[in-house]
C-alpha cells in the first residue's frame, strides 16, 4: 500500500476547519444576515474540523504497523 | 450580473486547496515506475477509494451544475437519474459485469472489446471515445471559465490556463493513482462544501414541508398539478402532464435501461476506477461501496435548485432572467452560494464548485491518455516497444489531451453549435454501445462483424430517428427534423433523447443479433473464457463475511433505492 490518503485529506480539512472556525469567532456578525442570522463559519468551521481530524485519526492509526 | 466579492479567507482556501491538489501529485511522482502504474494505478487501489474516484469522476460541472439546473427546471423527477437511472445502473455493472471487464486483464473498455470481439469494434470505440473525452474535458473547461467570469469577473484565459495547469500537473506527475487520490479529496470537498447551502436553504423555505408548499406555487404558475415540482412518478401517466414532457415507458426504457446501462457500464472513464481496483472483489465492490453516497447525492445537487425556484417564484427575482425571459437554471446553485455562505465557507463552496470541474476534467483525461496509449498508439501506430517507451507517450498524451481540450475550449466560445454538434453525434454513438456489450457478455454466438455492423446501424438509427423527430417549438436543425420530414412531435428535448436511445438501442440489439446468425463465429468457447458469460466459472465468495459479497450489497442498494423512491413517489 502506497501512503495513506486519509492522510492529506485529513490534514487539509483539519486546517479549513481551524481557519473557518477562528474566522468564525473574529468576524463581523453582520456577514451572517445572509445566512439566516447563523455564524455559519464557526458551526460548519467545527463540523469540518472533526471531520479532518477523524480521517488524520485513521491514517495514523492505520500507520502504525500491525502487531 | 453583480460580481461576488471574496475575502482574503476565500483565497487562502482556495490557494491551500491548489496546494494540496499538487502536493498529492509531487508525492505520488515516485510510485509511477511503469505504464500499468501510470494508466491503471498498479491495481493496487482500495475498494472504497475506488468507489469515491468512481463517483468524482463523474461528478464533473454536469451534475453539480446539471443537476441543479433540473431541480430547477424539472424538480423532484431529476431524481430519476440516480434513483431509476444510476444505481441499478451501477449495481448490474458491480454485479455482471465487472467479472469479465477485470477478469479478462483488459487494460481499458475498447482492449475488452478487442478481446471480446475484433479490431475493427476496438478501433471505433477507442477512437470516438478519445475524441468524446477530449472534448467533453474541453467542455468542462469552457462552463467553468465561463462561471467564474460571471460570478467574480475572472478573465476566461486566467480560469482556462489555471484549470489547465493545474489537473495537467497532478496527472503528470502521479497518473491515474494521482487522479484518482484527488477525486477522493474532491468527494469530501464537494459534500462539506455544498452541504451548509443545503441546510440554510432548507431551513429558510421552512423545512421540505415548506419546500413543497412554496413547489406548489411553482407548479401551478406554470400550469401543472401542485405535486408536479416534489413528486417524482406520481405525474408520469401522461407527457404534458409534468415539467420534464415524458411519459413513464420513454423514462424507464430511454433513461433507466438504455441511457444509464450504457453510460455506466461501458465508459472507460468510470469503468477505469473500478478497474484499477486490487482485487475482482474489490473491482466488483467499487460501483457498489459508490451507489451508496450516490442514493444520497439529489439532497446535495438537486434539492439546491429546487429551493431556488421556489424562491424565485414565491420571493421574486432569485435568478437571472436570459433574453428569452426564462429564468437561467444554470444558475440556481451558483446563485444560491452567494446568496447563503458569507465570507469563508463562500470559499469552501467556490473551491468545492472548481473542484467538481476538475475532477471531471481529470477523468475525462487520464481515460483520454489511457486509451490513446494503449488502444490507439500501441496497437496502431507504434506496437511492440518497451514498456518505459508507453510510459513516456502516457506523459506526452497527457500533455496533448490538456492542450486540445484547451483548444476545445476556445472551438467553443467560437462555435457554440460545433460542440453542440459533436455531442449530438456522440450521443448518437454511445446509445447503442450496451446493447453490444450486453450481448457480447451473455451469448457467446456473438460475431465480431455482428457487433461492428450493429454499431454501426444502431448509430444510424439513433442520426435517422433524430433527423425525423423534433421536441415541441424547435425548429428543424441541430434539435432534430433534419432529413426534412418531421413524422412525430416530442412534447421536449428530454423526450425526444430518451426516444432516440430506445429507437438506437432496439436497432443495434436486432441488427447484431441477425447479423451474428448470419456469419461465422471468429472466436471459439476457448478464445471467450473469461470474457462470455456461460463461459467464465462462477466467482464464489462464501469466503467473504456477508456485507462484504457483491451480490448483498447489490441487494441492500436496490432495496434501499425502492425505499427512496416510494417516500417520494
Amino acid at each position: 500500500m502506497k501512503w495513506d490518503v486519509r492522510l492529506p485529506i485529513g490534514l487539509m480539512f483539519s486546517i479549513f476547519g481551524a481557519m473557518l472556525t477562528c474566522y468564525g469567532l473574529a468576524s463581523d456578525r453582520a456577514i451572517y444576515d445572509r445566512s439566516l442570522g447563523i455564524d455559519v463559519n464557526l458551526w460548519w468551521g467545527l463540523v469540518v474540523l472533526a471531520f479532518g481530524l477523524v480521517m488524520l485519526g485513521f491514517a495514523l492509526r492505520a500507520k502504525r504497523p500491525a502487531p | 450580473m453583480q460580481h461576488i466579492q471574496l475575502g482574503a479567507i476565500d483565497y487562502t482556501i482556495l490557494i491551500v486547496y491548489f496546494a494540496f491538489v499538487l502536493g498529492i501529485g509531487w508525492v505520488l511522482r515516485r510510485s509511477v515506475k511503469s505504464s500499468e502504474d501510470f494508466f491503471l494505478s498498479g491495481r493496487s487501489i482500495p475498494a472504497w477509494i475506488a468507489g469515491l474516484a468512481f463517483l468524482s469522476a463523474n461528478l464533473g460541472a454536469q451534475e453539480v451544475i446539471g443537476m441543479g439546473a433540473s431541480g430547477a427546471k424539472y424538480g423532484m423527477m431529476t431524481s430519476h437519474f440516480y434513483w431509476l437511472g444510476a444505481i441499478p445502473a451501477m449495481v448490474f455493472v458491480g454485479i455482471f459485469m465487472m467479472p469479465f471487464y477485470y477478469g479478462s486483464r483488459a487494460r481499458s473498455v475498447p482492449e475488452y472489446l478487442k478481446l471480446r470481439f475484433d479490431e475493427k469494434t476496438r478501433g471505433f470505440n477507442a477512437v470516438s471515445f478519445a475524441v468524446m473525452t477530449v472534448f467533453s474535458s474541453g467542455i468542462s473547461m469552457y462552463a467553468l471559465a465561463k462561471l467564474l467570469e460571471l460570478l467574480l469577473g475572472w478573465s476566461f484565459h486566467t480560469s482556462v490556463a489555471l484549470s489547465a495547469v493545474v489537473v495537467l500537473a497532478y496527472i503528470f506527475l502521479g497518473g491515474l493513482t494521482s487522479a484518482i487520490y484527488n477525486e477522493v479529496l474532491q468527494f469530501f470537498l464537494i459534500v462539506l462544501g455544498f452541504l451548509p447551502l443545503v441546510l440554510l436553504g432548507l431551513k429558510d423555505v421552512g423545512g421540505w414541508a415548506g419546500l413543497t408548499a412554496k413547489l406548489q406555487t411553482v407548479a401551478t404558475n406554470a400550469g401543472f398539478a401542485p405535486g408536479a415540482w416534489s413528486a417524482s412518478w406520481r405525474h408520469l401517466n401522461a407527457a404534458s402532464a409534468n415539467p420534464m414532457g415524458v411519459e413513464w415507458f420513454g423514462l424507464v426504457m430511454g433513461l433507466g435501461f438504455v441511457l444509464s446501462f450504457g453510460y455506466w457500464c461501458t465508459d472507460f472513464l468510470v469503468v477505469q476506477r473500478a478497474m484499477a481496483a486490487d482485487s475482482m472483489t474489490a473491482a466488483r465492490r467499487t460501483p457498489l461501496l459508490a451507489a451508496f453516497p450516490k442514493m444520497l447525492f439529489p439532497a446535495l445537487v438537486i434539492l439546491p435548485g429546487m429551493i431556488a425556484i421556489a424562491l424565485h417564484v414565491t420571493r421574486g427575482g432569485l435568478l437571472p432572467i436570459g433574453s428569452d425571459g426564462v429564468p437561467n437554471y444554470n444558475l440556481a446553485v451558483p446563485v444560491m452560494l452567494a446568496h447563503y455562505l458569507p465570507s469563508g465557507l463562500l470559499g469552501l463552496g467556490l473551491t468545492a464548485l472548481m473542484a467538481s470541474f476538475m475532477s471531471g476534467m481529470a477523468g475525462n483525461v487520464t481515460a483520454f491518455n489511457t486509451v490513446w496509449t494503449y488502444d490507439i498508439y500501441q496497437s496502431y501506430i507504434r506496437p511492440g516497444r518497451s514498456d518505459g517507451h508507453y510510459l513516456r507517450m502516457g506523459h506526452a498524451a497527457t500533455v496533448f489531451g490538456i492542450l486540445l481540450s484547451v483548444a476545445a475550449a476556445y472551438a467553443t466560445t467560437r462555435f457554440n453549435n460545433i460542440m453542440d454538434m459533436l455531442q449530438l453525434v456522440f450521443a448518437f454513438v454511445n446509445a447503442p454501445l450496451f446493447a453490444t456489450f450486453l450481448l457480447g457478455m451473455f451469448w457467446r454466438r456473438t460475431t465480431g462483424h455482428g457487433a461492428f455492423f450493429g454499431l454501426l446501424i444502431g448509430t444510424a438509427a439513433a442520426a435517422i430517428h433524430h433527423g425525423l423527430v423534433l421536441p415541441y417549438g424547435a425548429v428543424p436543425g441541430l434539435k432534430g427534423g433534419f432529413l426534412g420530414t418531421v413524422l412525430h412531435t416530442y412534447s421536449s428535448e428530454m423526450a425526444q433523447n430518451f426516444w432516440t436511445a430506445i429507437f438506437a438501442w432496439t436497432a443495434c440489439f436486432v441488427a447484431t443479433i441477425l447479423i451474428s446468425l448470419l456469419t461465422r463465429r471468429n472466436k471459439s468457447d476457448d478464445d471467450l473464457k473469461g470474457l462470455v458469460y456461460a463461459l467464465t466459472p462462477r466467482l464464489t465468495d462464501h469466503d467473504l463475511p456477508w456485507y462484504k459479497r457483491p451480490a448483498t450489497l447489490g441487494a441492500v442498494v436496490l432495496g434501499l433505492t425502492l425505499v427512496l423512491n416510494v417516500i417520494f413517489w
